[in-house]
């Protein structure tokens, strides 16, 4: 990888501030260069490359895009890519000491494993429910004594059956077509069947129905389909003035481990340009007077270093197309207002125009 | 009441010709508006743009464009709404080349 970087790309980072941090890549900004936008030019410059991949968690590298771009993409994984999460919960019997409404909460923050692709949006809250836009589940469990337990015994799990109402409880109710829609798929339910929603003692019981739709992170966080999107920019460190050797160890302590190596023959530091992404930039180096000037810390402006960690249906490296596909989505219907406004607008000479939706 | 929200509007005080317009566009957030305003101002036909929200519980983002030439604004918007979705498909694209492609660590991670 290379290792130097044009100037314009780097963010300034002080002991005490930053600089440099707004992109300057804008028509006019500098007198006769072409920033203009050039489809070509950036599908060159564009690199993305994953770096790790785990069943709940994606890092991928997001290189040559602007700051707006990077954090629309991030924006809209926390808050509108759908999944689908328990919204309504009809009690029929809760006699444990978990008042309903707490109880109802904690339910719908449950994730599903139910791929929102197989789902609708219902368009109204108040609409009907249907085998389409709601997912059905039954739990029914009541706490007993349990009489073969063990003289003595002070453990719940020994003394009493059922002492706990578990995300494993939910029983799906299959309606309509969904048996054969889920078919082949995992059986609608947690993905973690080992959440504790609620503690029981003998004789109290709990009997509900639950209802699951599809919705977006933006209504409640509990439809949000990752536990953390974030990205960050990649950190470049420059080293202006050869370290003493006395202080290599010290200036390699200044940094995360394995960023800075020391040559074990000649003392001499490097830094290793393979691990500068593990660096948290905690600008220490910049405290100590006898480095604060051998050395220049950057970040790269256009360099993102995302990490995703999904918590819901979807597999972690589909979550950023899913992402994307929302974004075109936004940007169609917003262009087919566009056009509609501009056939109004056509159609009844400029001016003063009534505005109906298209 | 029963009257659909119009997803894009013009606020007053824009000029005849619509070289300088505010958009407001309902339903949306900072997520399309800084996008939109960072690929509005990467045309060199714009003078100026750039984009609020006005107060947030009101769901809706300004955007305000002023074009060089007489130009219409409205025809910058689509343009820019069309290079945005250009930007988005090659993004994807990468994305899933790289993820079919390239070699990278591969992990068990516990839930």
């Amino acid at each position: 990888m290379s290792t130097d970087y044009h100037p314009r790309r780097l963010v300034n980072v002080g002991a005490e501030r930053v600089s440099d941090v707004a992109s300057t890549d804008f028509p006019g900004h500098y007198p006769g260069e072409d920033h203009s936008w050039d489809l070509q030019k950036f599908k060159q410059n564009l690199h993305v490359k994953i770096q790790r991949l785990s069943n709940r968690s994606i890092d991928f590298d997001l290189v040559g895009v602007d700051a707006s771009i990077a954090n629309a993409f991030r924006r809209i994984l926390i808050a509108e890519v759908p999944t689908i999460a328990i919204e309504r919960v009809y009690v029929w019997d809760n006699t444990s000491v978990i008042v309903d409404e707490v109880l109802s909460h904690r339910l719908g923050l449950v994730p599903l494993n139910v791929d929102p692709a197989f789902m609708q949006f219902k368009t109204h809250p108040d609409d009907v429910a249907t085998d389409r836009n709601t997912i059905v589940f039954n739990v029914e469990i009541t706490c007993t004594r349990n009489p073969a337990a063990p003289k003595g015994s002070s453990d719940p799990s020994e003394l009493y059956v059922n002492h706990e109402l578990l995300s494993s409880h939910f029983q799906w109710k299959p309606a309509g077509d969904q048996q054969s829609v889920f078919e082949g798929f995992p059986t609608p339910g947690p993905t973690n069947p080992n959440i504790v929603l609620a503690k029981l003692r003998p004789g109290q019981a709990i009997a509900m129905e639950l209802h699951a739709v599809k919705g977006v992170g933006k209504d409640h966080a509990k439809y949000s389909p990752v536990a953390t999107a974030s990205y960050r920019l990649l950190p470049h460190i420059k080293i202006k003035k050869p370290i003493p050797p006395a202080l290599a160890e010290d200036f390699q302590k200044c940094f995360s481990p394995g960023v800075i190596t020391i040559n074990p023959a000649t003392k001499q530091v490097s830094v290793d340009e393979e691990n500068v992404r593990k660096d948290s930039v905690s600008r220490e180096v910049l405290r100590r007077p006898e480095f604060a000037d051998s050395v220049e810390l950057t970040r790269v402006r256009d360099f993102f270093l995302f990490n995703i960690e999904t918590e819901s249906a979807y597999t972690p490296e589909r979550l950023f197309p899913e992402a994307v596909k929302v974004m075109r989505e936004k940007i169609s219907v917003i262009r087919g207002a566009v056009e509609a406004l501009k056939a109004q607008l056509e159609g009844t000479g400029a001016g003063d125009v009534e505005m109906t939706d298209a | 009441m029963a009257e659909p929200i119009p997803k894009i509007k013009i606020l007053q005080g824009a000029a005849a010709d619509l070289s300088a317009a505010t958009y407001q566009i309902h339903d949306e957030s900072h997520t399309i508006g800084n996008a939109l305003r960072w690929m509005l101002m990467k045309n060199p036909k714009v003078e100026f743009c750039g984009y609020s929200v006005p107060h947030p519980s009101e769901n809706v983002i300004n955007v305000r464009v002023q074009m060089y030439d007489n130009l219409s604004s409205l025809d910058a918007l689509t343009k820019a709404l069309d290079n945005l979705d250009n930007l988005c498909e090659t993004v994807e694209d990468a994305y899933l080349e790289s993820l079919r492609t390239d070699e990278f660590e591969r992990w068990e991670e516990k839930s």
